[in-house]
């Protein structure tokens, strides 16, 4: 069974890489790309998998994955520029993949193996746009 | 396995009325979509593909290559249409949101290669939204709308 839990953050990020040129930046990440930034409110959907517990009923603790989600994902980037204030953004590109991947990786270690596990981590760019990432978590 | 998902929305305007049927069975069976007149929706499409991120760019396809893929190959042919009688592949197929489903599936099948060959990517679901109640999601290959036997899942998911 899966239980997802949703948040929100604002940030802004840029999107370019450093070794290609500005019409090559342009082909490959649009209007992405402007050197000084721009901004979203990103929506995250996290959903964790595992069996109610006999007792509470619960997967897990509503309070507690919504303190996890605050403390390694929205207080953390909430209101800043990405490439600047986050790592790793300031080596790895903020595109819509790298930062749901991050998030992956700062969540998948916070939960106890044997009642719940991190099943998937949306990430929603704009409402028309968005990244699952889903067990194996590589790219 | 990371997956992106784009969302896409067309209006257009269709029949449902089966030639292998009366006009009484096709208005029993369609209802209100059986109007010979027509009427029309809001359709929403959302696009998934998967494969293999480009480590240096942080993508698995530029946005805007998806968006021209699917503006030229999907919506040039369905937004603001007639899909009875504007689509060819509606000539002689029921416009049910199934069957939209797969022509669209078939279409991005026919011709991803040729627009992202150079990328590690396959196109993996399509979903569409008829209206915010009726949902409609395909896997993707769909190899052949003559021959749905050669798909991989034969059957559309429906939620309400």
């Amino acid at each position: 069974m899966l239980v997802t839990r949703k948040a929100e953050f604002s940030a802004s990020h840029c999107c370019r890489a450093a070794a290609l040129s500005d019409n090559e930046n342009w082909a490959l990440f649009g209007e992405e790309s402007h050197p000084s930034g721009h901004g979203h409110n990103f929506i995250v959907e996290v959903s964790v998998a595992g069996e109610p517990d006999p007792v509470t009923g619960m997967i897990i603790d509503l309070k507690e994955l919504k303190e996890i989600l605050e403390r390694e994902v929205v207080e953390p980037m909430d209101h800043r520029f990405l490439n600047h204030e986050v790592e790793p953004f300031g080596r790895v590109i903020p595109t819509t993949a790298n930062i749901a991947l991050e998030i992956w990786r700062r969540l998948e270690k916070q939960f106890r193996p044997a009642q719940c596990h991190l099943a998937r981590v949306r990430l929603f760019e704009t409402p028309d746009l968005y990244v699952d990432v889903t067990p194996p978590a590589h790219a | 396995m990371i997956s992106v998902t784009r969302r896409y929305h067309f209006s257009a305007s269709h029949r449902l009325h089966s030639p292998h049927l009366s006009d009484a069975e096709n208005a029993l069976l369609y209802g209100k979509c059986n109007n010979p007149f027509g009427h029309g929706h809001d359709y929403v499409l959302e696009l998934t593909i998967t494969g293999e991120m480009n480590r240096d760019t942080g993508l698995l396809a530029p946005v805007a290559t998806l968006d021209h893929f699917v503006g030229d190959k999907i919506l040039r042919l369905f937004a603001y249409r007639n899909i009875n009688v504007d689509v060819p592949e509606f000539a002689c197929l029921v416009p049910t949101t199934e069957n939209v489903a797969r022509v669209i599936g078939e279409l991005v099948c026919r011709h991803w290669t040729e627009s992202f060959g150079d990328l590690e990517v396959r196109p993996w679901k399509i979903q569409i939204q008829e209206t915010d109640r009726n949902g409609f999601e395909l896997l993707l290959p769909v190899l052949s709308v003559e021959n749905p036997s050669a798909q991989r899942n034969e059957s559309v998911m429906v939620h309400a």
